[in-house]
């Protein structure tokens, strides 16, 4: 069955006031906008014209693939699917529009209002004329329908261009930037609910990511770097391609258990994941590190905690649920489908040999006073660390 | 390296069974149920596996049905009995350390109004008949017990338990899980007076997906798969081919040189449990000799978590399984090993390692080698 719709509107909001940057913005999320219909069933042109952004469908496509690919497009706030006619007189015109109407609203009790534009000013009938007579047209067709040119609770927009785009239904898309006009950073991903909302987080703003995972093999299993894989491929849907690096952690967690207070153990594996995440961004030419801490969730991330992990760090840590209750964080992980994989019970190497009742608000001169119980052999454990960084390359699934 | 000691989980599938199957596959991929020779064709193949389990199990070629794996034969035999017979009465019998796909089936049951005596068992895992007879009342259907348990390889006394069963009630129908159990003894289920038994072919490397279930003559049980009619109209579904094919010729092989091969397992089984006793804070949970099954033995390892010491020993190239599987977010303790008795703080500590025919001893002192260093290693690191 052929599509009703040929073709797609994309609404963008902010990259349209960026100044001069606007075009850098645009080409960005047009290139985003291809990379996303490369899985879909159909062909797709993407296309700029006199700022806005086309997706037209050349035959046959796949209606819900493509509205599901595009609402995962950062920069996207607005999807409107397009009817296309030719231009074959006014008259013809009328009808088509009352058709659209018919279809699209079946029930009629509602109130509208026309939006004519004509970007081919040798149309014969000028915008305004278009409005009444259009309207009148509708109105005749539909006894129970109105008009209302204040608050209308549909806009019925008509463009003449080469040839006619009839739409009225804007379809919400993620909003934020599109992906790759702000950097790159390096997320911390961890395999639990938290990790994957902040790379999304994150990413909305443009942002390219990077991720770092640290396996403790044999306390970890290879089902748990599976996990970190398959979040990785779920947040890559919306970041794009996801390079993930991923670190043998043993060594480093249990010289620490043997030669640091057991409570401090987490706080100082945090600060060793840290400097190895921030070495890596900056090998990297990443901007910053991401993190999926939120205050108080537990032990390591009270306000005392984030400042002894912190400390360790000159990037910037971004955060971007650090104010988020625990059920919001899980809305969101729900809604960008990572929730179901976080819950998948592995053991990650946070949770082994933890402390039952782990420090909550350690003195950062107590931890670097005990961290210099590690000095022997550290630096080469952490050397060892970063050369054995194995690297995997994750594309959306 | 690769040493597999994990084949109570699933075994490699045999050369010969690789070969009769992609033969179904690709030249005699007929349907059996068509009336033209390229099903005819098919169903020769069929007929071949029943005509093999029935000799071997010394039984009728149509007592044979064929199902998707031990978990299909236990549910349709557990639920099908118990559906057909509900007239006579709601009781059924089964132990504590029977597999999943029995327990659920009859908690199912249990939910539907049917009465479950569950059994309990001794330190080594085995049944009591004392509390057998006295389970066994006017109004139970069914007994269920397994042959073999697939944890600890405990063997239990089923030719004894059958003899009492039918001494106390004639007509209380008695299944047997002997998917472990299959391959490792000469089981004749009309002898012994079991009306129902299972057998699964992937445990005796023969492929996944397939399974048989006995059903004595005369005994009647609802069928679960209803549909075509295949299979006397007790398991509908177009028979899968390759399984069958496969299961036939991998019971053939197990049942061929079975002695030689039961004696291998069994005396590696021994050689094993004899050397691992002499680590230090070991507990073997798995009995020498007769008293327990050829190719299991669990041990339970101080101080040591399981799914740590598996991954270690995995880094190795030794596969096992974890005796239960356990995980800080969703503790699931092993029933068998609750049952036995086993201390709390060694539930979470136990593997199994199960043998083949085609384990060597090399294998064994390898894994044992291995064992030795790593325990040290791990043992370091105990929870403080």
């Amino acid at each position: 069955m052929e599509n009703r719709f040929q073709a797609f509107l994309i609404k963008y909001a902010e990259i349209g006031c960026k100044g001069k940057n606007r075009y850098i913005f645009e080409d960005a999320l047009v290139k985003q906008i291809r990379h996303a219909l490369k899985p879909v069933d159909g062909q797709f042109t993407v296309s700029k014209e006199s700022g806005r952004i086309y997706v037209n469908c050349e035959g046959e496509y796949d209606y819900e693939e493509t509205i599901t690919a595009l609402k995962r497009v950062f920069g996207i706030v607005g999807i409107c699917p397009l009817v296309q006619i030719d231009d074959n007189g006014f008259e013809d015109l009328k009808e088509q529009v009352v058709a659209y109407m018919d279809r699209t609203y079946p029930d009629k009790n509602i109130t509208f209002k026309v939006v004519a534009r004509r970007a081919r000013k040798n149309y014969p009938v000028d915008s305004m004329t278009m409005n009444a007579l259009l309207g009148e047209a509708i109105l005749q067709a539909f006894p129970e329908i109105s008009v209302d040119v204040h608050e209308p609770d549909v806009f019925l927009n008509v463009e003449i261009r080469n040839r006619i785009n009839i739409y009225s239904e804007i379809i919400p898309g993620p909003g934020g930037m599109p992906v790759g006009t702000a950097g790159k950073a390096m997320l911390l991903l961890s395999g639990g609910i938290d990790s994957p909302v902040a790379g999304y987080m994150v990413a909305k703003r443009g942002v390219k990511l990077d991720a770092v995972y640290f396996h403790a093999p044999p306390y970890t299993s290879e089902r748990a770097k599976q996990k970190v894989v398959d979040l990785a491929r779920r947040v890559a849907r919306y970041s794009g391609p996801i390079q993930l690096h991923v670190i043998n952690f043993t060594d480093i967690q249990l010289y620490i258990y043997e030669k640091c207070p057991h409570e401090e153990l987490t706080i100082i594996m945090r600060r060793y994941m840290m400097r190895i995440a921030e070495t890596i961004a900056k090998e990297n030419e990443c901007l910053g590190l991401i993190t999926g801490e939120s205050i108080g969730q537990v032990a390591s991330q009270t306000m005392q905690s984030l400042a002894a992990t912190n400390e360790v760090c000159t990037l910037p840590v971004f955060r971007p649920v650090i104010a988020f209750d625990k059920q919001d964080i899980v809305d969101i992980s729900v809604k960008i489908d990572t929730y179901e994989t976080s819950v998948l019970p592995y053991e990650d190497c946070c949770t082994i040999f933890v402390a039952k009742h782990p420090v909550t608000k350690p003195n950062v001169n107590v931890i670097r006073k005990n961290e210099r119980k590690l000095e022997e052999n550290i630096d080469e454990l952490v050397k060892i660390a970063l050369e054995t960084d194995e690297k995997i390359w994750v594309e959306a699934d | 390296m690769e040493i597999y000691l994990d084949n109570s989980a699933t075994t490699q599938v045999a050369a010969t069974v690789r070969d009769i199957m992609v033969e179904t596959m690709d030249m005699e991929y007929g349907n059996p149920s068509s009336m033209h020779l390229k099903g005819v064709a098919a169903e020769k193949y069929i007929r071949g596996a029943k005509e093999t389990l029935a000799r071997i199990l010394k039984v009728q070629e149509k007592e044979i049905f064929f199902t998707s794996g031990g978990t299909e034969s236990n549910n349709m035999a557990i639920i099908g009995a118990a559906m057909a017979h509900k007239r006579r009465g709601m009781h059924l019998i089964t132990t504590k350390i029977e597999h999943p796909c029995v327990t659920k089936p009859m908690q199912y049951l249990e939910e539907q109004g049917f009465e479950v005596t569950w059994l309990n068992v001794d330190e080594y895992g085995v049944v009591s008949l004392d509390e057998l007879k006295n389970a066994i009342r006017e109004d139970t259907i069914l007994v269920s017990i397994m042959y073999v348990n697939n944890e600890i390889g405990a063997v239990q006394p089923i030719k004894e338990a059958a003899e009492l069963i039918k001494k106390i009630n004639p007509k209380t129908l008695f299944h047997v899980d002997a998917i472990q159990a299959f391959g490792k003894y000469q089981i004749y289920p009309s002898r012994m007076g079991i009306d129902l038994m299972s057998i699964s072919g992937h445990k005796f490397h023969g492929p996944k997906g397939i399974g048989a279930l006995y059903v004595k003559d005369k005994v009647r049980i609802r069928p679960l798969i209803l549909g075509g009619g295949q299979q006397q109209d007790m398991r509908s579904g177009t028979e899968n081919v390759p399984g069958i094919a496969g299961i036939g010729m991998a019971a053939k092989v197990a049942y061929t040189d079975f002695a030689e091969k039961r004696a291998h397992q069994m005396a590696l089984k021994d050689f094993f449990i004899d050397e691992i006793s002499k680590l230090d804070g070991v507990k073997v949970n798995s009995r020498k000799g007769e008293d327990g099954a050829p190719h299991i033995v669990s041990v339970s390892f101080e101080g040591v978590r399981s799914e740590v010491l598996l991954h270690s020993l995995e880094e190795k190239g030794i596969y096992v399984s974890a005796g239960s599987a356990c995980s800080s977010n969703k503790p699931a303790v092993s029933s068998t090993l609750a049952a036995i008795g086993l201390p709390k703080n060694l539930l979470d500590s136990t593997l199994r390692f199960s043998f083949s025919s085609q384990t060597t001893k090399e294998e064994l002192e390898y894994c044992i080698e291995s064992l030795r260093s790593l325990l040290q290693i791990l043992r370091r690191y105990r929870a403080k």
